[in-house]
C-alpha cells in the first residue's frame, strides 16, 4: 500500500481547496434572511373577509395532519373549502410532525414560502420564526372573525408571542389550532370494577387507590420512559396538584418572577420518587418505549395511565368501553380543575404571503363551528365549542366533558418543556435522573433552577 | 514540419497542462457538492446563528464550547467507547470466524458467507427498531433470562444507566461482524496454499499458523476493516436516535446525534456545525492514523 506518500501530498492541497470553499462562501449566514424585524400587524378595518371576493388565488399550505382521523378532518375540510370559494386553489403538501418540523424552518427562511404553515407553539419553532419576523400577526383576523369570542384565553395563549419573539403567553396572536389535548389519567374500568374500586375523586384519593391496586398484585401505573418526554407528562401532573397554576404557567413560559426551588415543587419531585419506591409504576419504566407501554395498557397491564387525550382514539380501539378518562383530581372533589394541557398545532400565515386575506379566510374556515363538528366526527378532539358538540357517552364523551371543563375554566396549565429552548431536554434528562435513583430531588430542582434562571435572566 | 504549438511545452508522454481542463467537470460537482458545503459548514461554525436571524460572529467559541461542555465531551467519550464495541470486537470476532470457516473449509462457504453478512443487508433503522424490542422489560433478552432462571438479571437494557450504552454497542457488535468476516475471508482466500506447507513441515500448530501466516496476511483487510467500522462508531446516528435518544439520562447520547439535535431541535446550528466539523477532523485523524500504521508494518 502506497496511500502514505500520496496523501501527505495531497493534504495541503484539500487544506486549500477548503480554505478557498470557506472564502468563497462568504458572507455571514443567515445575511439573506430579513433583519429580525417583526412583521408588521395588519389593522382591523384593512383586513378583507370576504373570501369568494378575492379573485384567484392559489394557496399553499403545509400541514401535519397524515395519520388516521387527523388526515380525515383536513381532507374533509378542504374539499368544502374548496367548494365553498372555486376561486382559492388549495396547494396542499403534508408531511409528518418530525418532517414538518425539520424542514419549515429552512421553507420559512426562502423567499417564497408557504402561505399557511402548522407551526409547533414552542420557542424553538414558533419563538423563532415570529423572531425572524416570518410569521403574521392575526389579531387583526381574530378580531374581523371573532376568534376571540370562541376560543378560550387559556387556549389562545399558546400561540402568542410578544412581536420580537422573546415572551411566550402572551402578545400577539400567531396562529390558530384546530384541535385540543389534556393530559389526564386513563383508567381501566373493568379492572377496577374488579377490584372494587370507585373512579378517585380526590389526589389523597387516587393515592390510596394505588397502594390497594399494588397490594391485588396489579400494577397500578402504566409507564414507559425510554423516549424521555412521557414522564415530563406525569411530573406535570404531579406538580399541578401541589404547585399554583400561575407559578406553573411562569415557569413553563420561561418569564421571570417564579422559582423551581420552592416547597412545592420539592413536594411534587418527592411525592413522584415515592411512587417509584412503592413501586407503583410498570417495572423497567425507563427502558420501556411509550408506545409499547400505552399498547400494553390497551392489553389489560395496568390500571391506571398518566397520558394525552391524543390516545382516546387508539386505546378505545383497544379496550372499548372499559377505558376511562378523567382529569387529574384537586386536593378535594370540588377543586378547580388543573391539568397540563394545550393546543395542537396551530395554523399560522407567512409574512411574506402574498394572500393573507385568502389564508385567514382559510384558516377560519377549518375552524369554525362547522369545521369543529367535522373534526368530533372523524373522532378529534375539537379545542372551540367542545362543549356544544354532541357524542355518545363513554369514553369519548368523557374526553370532551374533561377537556372542555378545564378549557372553560382557564385550568389548562402550558407543558413544562415550553420553558426554554433546552428545557425539554434539561427536563427530560432530569427526570430520568431523578426515577432511576441517580439524583434527589434537590439536585433535581437545582438542574432545572439552572437552566429556567440563565434563560429568564438572559431574555430579559 | 513545424511542431504543433501546444505540443512545444514539453516533451510527449509528459504531462501537460491542458490536463487540469479534462478534470475541471468532475471538479466543478466535487466542489458545488463536497467542498461548498464542508466550507460553509465550517464557516458556520464560527458563528452564533439559530438558522433563521442574523449570525452573530462567534469566533471558535462553538469549539471551545466543543472541549468544555461536559455533555460533549461525554459524547464523544461515548463513541469512542462504540469503537471497541463496533470495531475492536466485530475484528476479533471476524479473525477467529474467517480463520475458522477458512481452515475448515466448510462446505457451503457460500452461505454462512451470506448469513454472516445479512446484518449488513438491512437497514439500520429496522434493525435499531428490532433490537429496541429485544432490550424491552418485556422483550426477548429478558424472556431469555428469565427462562435460564436469571430473572435477577433482568432489566430495561435500553433505561439502565449501565448497561444502555453496552446494550447499543453489542447492536453495532451484530452489525459489523458480518461485514468483517467476509472482508478477511477474501483476504484470506488470497493466501498462497504454499505458505501453509511451509509452515506446516516447520513444525506450527494451528494456532502458530495463524500468528505466522495468516495474519500477516490480512493485515491490509484488517485495516479496511478497522477504517470502516471506526467511521461508522463514530458517525452513529439512525441506532442510538431509534433506541434511545441520547438516554437514559445523557448516558449514551453521540456526537452525530448532537449535530441534528442542536440544528433542528435546539436552532443551534451554530454548535451543530462546530461539533461536526470536529467529528469529521477525529474521524479523519483516527483513519488516517489506522492506514499509516498498517502501511508502516507491511514495508
Amino acid at each position: 500500500m502506497t496511500a502514505l506518500p500520496r496523501a501527505s501530498r495531497t493534504l495541503p492541497l484539500f487544506a486549500a481547496i477548503t480554505a478557498t470553499a470557506v472564502a468563497l462562501a462568504g458572507c455571514a449566514p443567515g445575511s439573506s434572511a430579513p433583519a429580525g424585524s417583526p412583521a408588521a400587524q395588519p389593522s382591523a378595518s384593512a383586513v378583507r373577509t370576504d373570501a369568494a371576493a378575492l379573485g384567484e388565488v392559489t394557496l399553499t399550505v403545509w400541514d401535519q395532519e397524515v395519520r388516521g382521523g387527523q388526515a380525515a378532518q383536513m381532507e374533509q375540510l378542504n374539499q368544502a373549502f374548496q367548494a365553498r370559494y372555486p376561486n382559492i386553489r388549495l396547494n396542499r403538501v403534508s408531511r409528518s410532525f418530525d418532517d414538518l418540523t425539520t424542514t419549515l424552518r429552512l421553507a420559512l427562511s426562502g423567499n417564497e414560502p408557504p402561505d399557511v404553515v402548522e407551526a409547533n407553539n414552542g420557542r424553538s419553532s414558533m419563538g423563532a420564526f415570529v423572531k425572524a419576523g416570518q410569521l403574521l400577526p392575526l389579531d387583526a383576523y381574530a378580531e374581523a372573525y371573532g376568534w376571540k369570542e370562541r376560543y378560550p384565553e387559556s387556549v389562545l395563549r399558546y400561540s402568542r408571542y410578544s412581536a420580537d419573539g422573546k415572551l411566550f403567553g402572551e402578545g400577539n396572536l400567531y396562529g390558530l389550532p384546530q384541535v385540543g389535548e389534556v393530559v389526564g389519567i386513563f383508567y381501566n374500568r373493568a379492572k377496577l370494577t374488579a377490584l372494587g374500586i370507585e373512579p378517585p375523586k380526590s389526589w389523597a384519593d387516587f393515592e390510596t387507590t394505588l397502594a390497594t391496586v399494588k397490594a391485588e398484585g396489579e400494577v397500578p401505573l402504566q409507564f414507559g420512559n425510554l423516549d424521555k418526554w412521557p414522564a415530563v407528562h406525569v411530573f406535570g401532573t404531579v406538580q399541578s396538584r401541589v404547585v399554583p397554576a400561575d407559578q406553573i404557567a411562569t415557569l413553563a413560559f420561561g418569564r421571570k418572577g417564579a422559582s423551581w426551588d420552592t416547597p412545592e415543587n420539592a413536594e411534587a419531585a418527592e411525592q413522584l420518587v415515592s411512587w417509584v419506591d412503592k413501586g407503583y409504576f410498570a417495572k423497567g419504566f425507563n427502558g420501556q418505549g411509550y408506545d409499547a407501554s400505552w399498547q400494553a395498557f390497551g392489553k389489560g397491564q395496568g390500571v391506571f395511565l398518566i397520558a394525552g387525550t391524543w390516545l382516546l382514539a387508539d386505546l378505545q380501539k383497544a379496550l372499548g368501553d372499559d377505558i376511562g378518562f378523567m382529569l387529574p383530581p384537586g386536593a378535594t372533589a370540588d377543586a378547580p380543575p388543573v391539568a397540563t394541557g394545550g393546543t395542537g398545532l396551530p395554523f399560522a400565515i407567512t409574512a411574506k404571503s402574498p394572500h393573507p386575506d385568502a389564508a385567514a379566510a382559510y384558516i377560519d374556515f377549518i375552524t369554525n363551528a362547522d369545521a369543529m363538528k367535522v373534526l368530533t366526527g372523524t373522532g378529534n378532539l375539537p379545542v372551540a365549542d367542545t362543549a356544544a358538540q354532541s357524542v355518545p357517552d363513554g369514553p369519548q364523551k368523557e374526553v370532551f366533558t374533561a377537556f372542555g371543563t378545564a378549557s372553560a375554566e382557564n385550568g389548562l396549565v402550558p407543558y413544562l418543556d415550553y420553558a426554554t429552548p433546552t428545557f425539554a431536554d434539561t427536563l427530560g434528562a432530569a427526570l430520568q435522573d431523578l426515577l432511576a435513583g441517580k439524583s434527589d430531588p434537590q439536585a433535581f430542582l437545582a438542574t432545572l433552577e439552572k437552566d429556567y434562571k440563565t434563560f429568564a435572566e438572559s431574555n430579559g | 514540419m513545424r511542431p504543433k504549438s501546444s505540443r512545444a511545452a514539453g516533451p510527449p508522454g509528459e504531462p501537460r497542462r491542458v490536463a487540469y481542463l479534462y478534470l475541471l467537470p468532475a471538479f466543478v460537482i466535487y466542489a458545488a457538492f463536497l467542498l461548498y458545503p464542508i466550507g460553509r459548514a465550517v464557516q458556520i461554525s464560527l458563528y452564533d446563528w439559530d438558522g433563521l436571524t442574523l449570525g452573530t460572529w462567534a469566533g471558535l467559541d462553538n469549539y471551545v464550547a466543543v472541549v468544555t461542555d461536559e455533555g460533549l465531551r461525554a459524547a464523544f467519550g461515548h463513541a469512542l467507547v462504540l469503537i471497541v464495541f463496533f470495531s475492536l470486537v466485530p475484528v476479533a470476532i471476524g479473525l477467529a470466524l474467517a480463520a475458522v470457516l477458512h481452515h475448515a473449509k466448510v462446505r457451503g462457504l457460500g452461505f454462512f458467507r451470506t448469513v454472516v453478512f445479512l446484518p449488513q443487508v438491512i437497514a439500520m433503522v429496522v434493525v435499531a427498531v428490532a433490537w429496541r424490542r429485544v432490550y424491552a422489560p418485556d422483550g426477548s433478552l429478558n424472556g431469555l433470562l428469565s427462562a435460564l432462571g436469571l430473572d435477577g438479571l433482568t432489566r430495561g437494557w435500553l433505561g439502565d444507566y449501565t448497561f444502555a450504552l453496552p446494550a447499543v454497542g453489542v447492536v453495532g457488535t451484530w452489525f459489523e461482524t458480518g461485514l468483517v468476516t467476509v472482508l478477511l475471508l477474501a483476504g484470506m482466500s488470497r493466501i498462497p496454499q504454499e505458505l501453509y506447507e511451509a509452515a506446516r513441515l516447520d513444525g506450527a500448530g494451528a494456532v502458530r499458523e495463524f500468528l505466522a501466516v495468516t495474519l500477516p496476511s490480512v493485515r491490509a483487510e484488517i485495516a479496511v476493516a478497522l477504517t470502516l467500522t471506526v467511521i461508522a462508531a463514530l458517525r452513529t446516528f439512525d441506532l442510538v436516535y431509534v433506541t434511545t435518544r441520547g438516554g437514559p439520562g445523557d448516558s449514551t447520547s453521540v456526537p452525530s446525534y448532537e449535530v441534528y439535535h442542536r440544528a433542528f431541535g435546539l436552532g443551534q446550528v451554530g454548535s451543530a456545525a462546530a461539533v461536526g466539523v470536529t467529528l469529521t477532523v477525529v474521524i479523519f485523524a483516527i483513519s488516517f492514523g489506522i492506514n499509516r500504521y498498517a502501511d508502516r508494518r507491511v514495508t
